[in-house]
């Protein structure tokens, strides 16, 4: 293994005892890149020479002179940030996100902006205004979205760990598909300030690591109030490592027959099964459950999350910023051509989509009865959680499938069915490797917990990790 | 046949809230910068920003609530209102949709029938947006620029109910409620500068029908005076077309000054969808009872409060009261006056008086007068003292005023002392009675008022310090005596 397919904290335990230097660490992750981006295709903007800038002086904190990529959707001042649209192809914004400036005061190394589907709208990196990106563990597959980029680099060696954005599963999907770690949180436990809004109800950055201990390490650094953030929870700043104890011991973990029952992938069902029982075989009380609200969840997060997207990407109109259209013979007619011109087929599709539940008339038919439901699913969830400490299920129902084989945006959509009743429910959520299919992809499981159960879902994947032992497997790619 | 008809009038106000800064970002507020200059990411509504509300809004919104005798709501949620517009950075503005804090409130106005109630539906905060700048007139020009400062300053929407029946209610209603506003500080309303502006809803329908006629919308009215004239135009034409067995068409009209009418400027059915929704980015506001209690113990006085208590209290007439009263800032220094000199009615007369007149040829703001209530005061003793004549307080009063020095120094400097020497008048009044023999034969002859002349030219000979009464009973008895 090479530097860069190192764990944070197993970078962190060399650079310390000066066993390797941050130039050194840098320029592993920059031979990767060097090597493998063309076929990957994990970056829109690779930040190089800040990188070597940054390593040549001292640097410290919890992330010292650790390489990490951070999604395209997160405003990084003086570099440009796209979020993979012709929208914002030349915006480079005036400020850092609250969590960017978290990385620098942590000394983290900022290799560059990851790709990502369009304003995080979709499931694959395939809606990147730019280009495609591919699944390390096999080039021909999607390495899932919309934090695909992140997800890739990670798996491929090109950063030690990433951020991303989840809004009905952006982190945990890619991170799935590429055989790693990923966390999405509370909503309220990372600010998102800075983060460039897909539907503020729902959006929340977390991290993409390649094992549980780097998540913790990462949320340590992300997390926190932000008075910039109203939606920011005021809570006392945890120490998530603190939660790295392998016990499973009286663990009580609930399987939603929902999520079971359904038709899917059975190497995919098999695996995440297989990974309960051997939880169950340490000492955890797994139970059936029912969470009868899940089955509108698809539906009812299209209408919620498209809803605040017409609106929340309403600012892209070509006056201050960004994109502007030149066939233009008055200012209505300047709004309509740059949308049109710059804004991709699935984020038109949303917006169109979000315009219509929102519009007189069907207000009250779509958005209200969505958030109704989704106070019933809330509370559907609060009810488990009275008796669980964990609910688990596969992040998926399938593995990273071939790029282009799914074109119908309604199959994409049902791709979300396991990651967006997290997102509407605020609670955070964790996804791990547990098995590789007949073709050797990887499997997600994922482990969902109460509001501000970070800890427990820490421990709990922790220990699982521990027991798969699956945490050092990377991809073979062909190296040029 | 012409028929009688009865006006239906509902206003909407706009009022900015004096907050030094805006309502979701720190960046000030003050008027008159150079364009763009206060602006910040969180007002440029630049990707990724969020809104943090700035909550002396609300108390200022309570405050305004409480004054207006509303009922502040506990639950407050805060809306998008979308729209594509230039001047508004995030395509949306943030604005209270179902919620409002305030509603079911009512002004009293005073009419010729008496004190009326107008009833007040509701008050909600919101964001202002920015402006735009033409180059040139707006048809020729050949690009727009886009000012950014205004966007963000808070707002308050005062939504009257229909209750006002004329265009003068309507003006009266808006007197009152910018005083009650400029009384509690949380509005500058200054509707030259853009910080109170005004749209009116007017229908008619026929006298003793139930139902409301169709209504139009007014805008662009830059003052009261337009409001109320732009209403007077818009009842007259609403009646013409009734009249001529036309339609009223449900529209938005605008009202153009100089041409001195409404004018069509967009259809019902060219009307907005806003697509009201809650903003995610702005978690719901709970207003306790602690807080109104708190702000309703910090409210002041009101004017018809205030106007009352100066009848009672000290006993001055209806109109001194209303006049005393107009601001909380003339009230005030004419309290602060009583408190020094007791007799009320002579403090108001000089205030109504020179003192106000004064305030407008030098065009200042109380706070900017230098004379204090206390060189008023001073003033007012040194007359009954018999120092100075009420003629040559007049003097006084201007030089205090101006110069803000003490009424002893000014009497002193420049010598404005009352001659009260019987011995010094007498010699005055002699040489008077000498030069003028005609109008002493008038006076001997019984035209009593002739001997006003006299005492004027004694003033003038002393330069009016001469004491009018002594003057007055010096004449009497010497023309006795001749």
């Amino acid at each position: 293994m090479e530097l860069c397919d190192l764990t944070i904290h197993e970078l962190r335990e060399k650079l310390e005892t000066n066993e390797v230097t941050a130039e050194e660490v840098l320029d592993s992750f920059l031979r990767r890149i060097e090597a493998v981006e063309e076929k990957v295709r994990a970056y829109v903007t690779i930040t190089a020479d800040e990188a070597r800038e940054r390593v040549s002086g001292e640097l410290k904190g919890s992330l010292a002179g650790i390489p990490l990529a951070v999604k395209d959707n997160i405003s990084t001042e003086g570099i440009r940030t796209t979020s993979s649209s012709k929208m914002l192809e030349n915006y480079i914004p005036p400020y850092n996100a609250t969590v960017v400036e978290k990385l620098d005061e942590a000394g983290a190394v900022i290799l560059g902006k990851t790709n990502m589907d369009e304003f995080a709208m979709g499931g694959t990196t395939g809606f990147s205004a730019f280009h495609e990106t591919r699944n390390p563990w096999n080039l021909e597959h999607v390495p899932g979205g919309s934090s695909g980029g992140s997800a890739a680099a990670v798996a491929a060696g090109e950063a030690a760990a990433a951020l991303g954005s989840d809004t009905g599963g952006s982190i945990r999907q890619p991170a799935a598909f590429c055989g790693l770690v990923g966390l999405k949180p509370t909503y309220g436990t990372v600010s998102r300030y800075g983060l460039l809004a897909y539907a503020g109800s729902l959006d929340q950055i977390g991290p993409i690591t390649r094992d549980i201990e780097d998540a913790a390490l990462l949320l340590n650094v992300i997390s926190g109030h932000d008075s910039r953030d109203s939606s920011s929870v005021r809570q006392e700043q945890t120490d998530y490592t603190a939660f790295l104890q392998e016990d499973l011991s009286g663990m009580r973990i609930a399987l939603p027959k929902e999520y079971y029952e359904l038709d899917y992938n059975p190497e995919v069902k098999e695996s995440v099964l297989a990974a309960v029982k051997k939880m169950e075989a340490e000492g955890a009380i797994v139970e059936e459950v029912s969470l009868p609200s899940i089955e509108y969840s698809v539906a009812i997060y299209y209408i919620l999350a498209t809803g605040e997207a017409s609106s929340s990407l309403a600012r892209y109109d070509g006056v201050r910023y960004g994109y502007r259209s030149k066939e233009a013979a008055n200012v209505t007619e300047m709004f309509k051509n740059t949308r049109s011109e710059a804004f991709g087929e699935e984020v038109k599709r949303r917006i169109l989509f979000g315009t219509h539940v929102l519009s007189a008339g069907s207000y009250e038919e779509y958005y209200v009865k969505a958030q109704k439901i989704r106070t019933l699913l809330i509370k559907e969830f609060e009810e488990i959680f009275k008796n669980y400490d964990l609910i688990v299920t596969p992040t998926t129902p399938e593995t990273a499938f071939k790029a282009g084989s799914i074109t119908a945006p309604l199959e994409s959509y049902k791709m979300d069915a396991f990651t967006v009743p997290v997102n509407l429910a605020g609670i955070p959520a964790i996804t791990l490797p547990c098995g590789f299919s007949s073709a050797n992809l990887p499997i997600g499981i994922q482990l969902m917990g109460p509001r501000f159960g970070e800890g427990k879902i820490i421990q709990a994947a922790y220990s699982l990790e521990k027991l798969l032992q699956l945490e050092n497997k990377r991809p073979e790619l062909e190296v040029r | 046949m012409s028929r009688e008809y009865e006006t239906i009038i509902g206003l909407e106000v706009h009022a900015q809230l004096a907050t030094e800064t805006k309502i979701f970002c720190n960046c000030s507020t003050e008027f008159g910068a150079e364009p763009n200059q206060h602006t910040c990411p969180v007002c440029l509504g630049l990707p990724g920003t969020l809104p943090v509300l700035n909550k002396k809004v609300v108390d200022y919104a309570i405050m305004a609530g409480l004054a207006l005798n509303c009922t502040i709501n506990g639950y407050n949620k805060f809306d998008r209102k979308n729209y594509f517009y230039p001047d508004l950075p995030k395509a949306y503005q943030i604005s209270q949709n179902d919620f409002p804090i305030c509603e079911d409130g009512y002004i009293e106005i005073d009419t010729e029938e008496g004190t009326k109630r107008i009833g007040i539906t509701r008050i909600h905060m919101e964001e202002d947006a920015g402006k735009l700048v033409h180059e040139g007139s707006i048809d020729q020009a050949t690009a727009s620029l886009v000012d950014y400062n205004r966007t963000g300053i808070p707002l308050i929407e005062i939504v009257s109910a229909p209750d006002i029946r004329t265009p003068a209610e309507a003006r009266a209603y808006l007197t009152q409620l910018k005083q009650i506003l400029e009384y509690l500080g949380v509005s500058d309303c200054n509707m030259e500068e853009g910080s109170l502006r005004c749209d009116a809803n007017v229908s008619i329908r026929p006298v003793g029908q139930k139902e409301f006629g169709t209504k139009t919308e007014l805008k662009n009215m830059n003052s009261f005076r337009a409001v109320e004239r732009a209403l007077e135009y818009e009842v007259e034409r609403q009646k013409k077309v009734l009249a001529e067995g036309g339609e009223i068409i449900q529209e938005t009209r605008t009202w153009d000054d100089s041409l001195n009418k409404t004018i069509s400027m967009r259809g019902k059915e060219e009307a907005a969808d806003y697509r009201y929704f809650p903003d995610p980015d702005l978690p719901p506001l709970v207003v306790d009872r602690e807080w109104v209690e708190r702000i309703n113990a910090s409210l002041p006085e009101l004017p018809r409060e205030k106007r009352e208590r100066f009848v009672r209290e000290y006993a001055l007439p209806e109109y001194d009261a209303g006049v005393l009263t107009d601001t909380r800032e003339l009230a005030d220094y004419f309290e602060a006056c009583v408190a020094e000199y007791s007799d009320a009615k002579a403090v108001s007369n000089w205030i109504m008086g020179d003192f106000l007149r004064l305030l407008k040829e030098e065009n200042l703001e109380i706070a900017e007068v230098k004379m204090t209530p206390a060189h008023l005061a001073g003033m007012l003793k040194l007359m009954d003292e018999g120092v100075i004549s009420s003629k040559i307080a007049k003097t006084v009063f201007e030089e205090m005023f101006k110069t803000g020095k003490e009424p002893e120094q000014i009497v002193e400097e420049k010598g404005l002392k009352q001659i009260s020497d019987a011995g010094e008048l007498e010699e005055i009044v002699l040489k008077v009675i000498e030069a003028n023999p005609s109008v002493v034969e008038d006076i001997k002859s019984g035209k009593d008022k002739a001997i006003g002349f006299l005492v004027g030219q004694v003033m003038k000979e002393t330069r009016g310090k001469a004491n009018p009464g002594m003057v007055n009973q010096i004449i009497r008895e010497k023309i006795e005596s001749l």
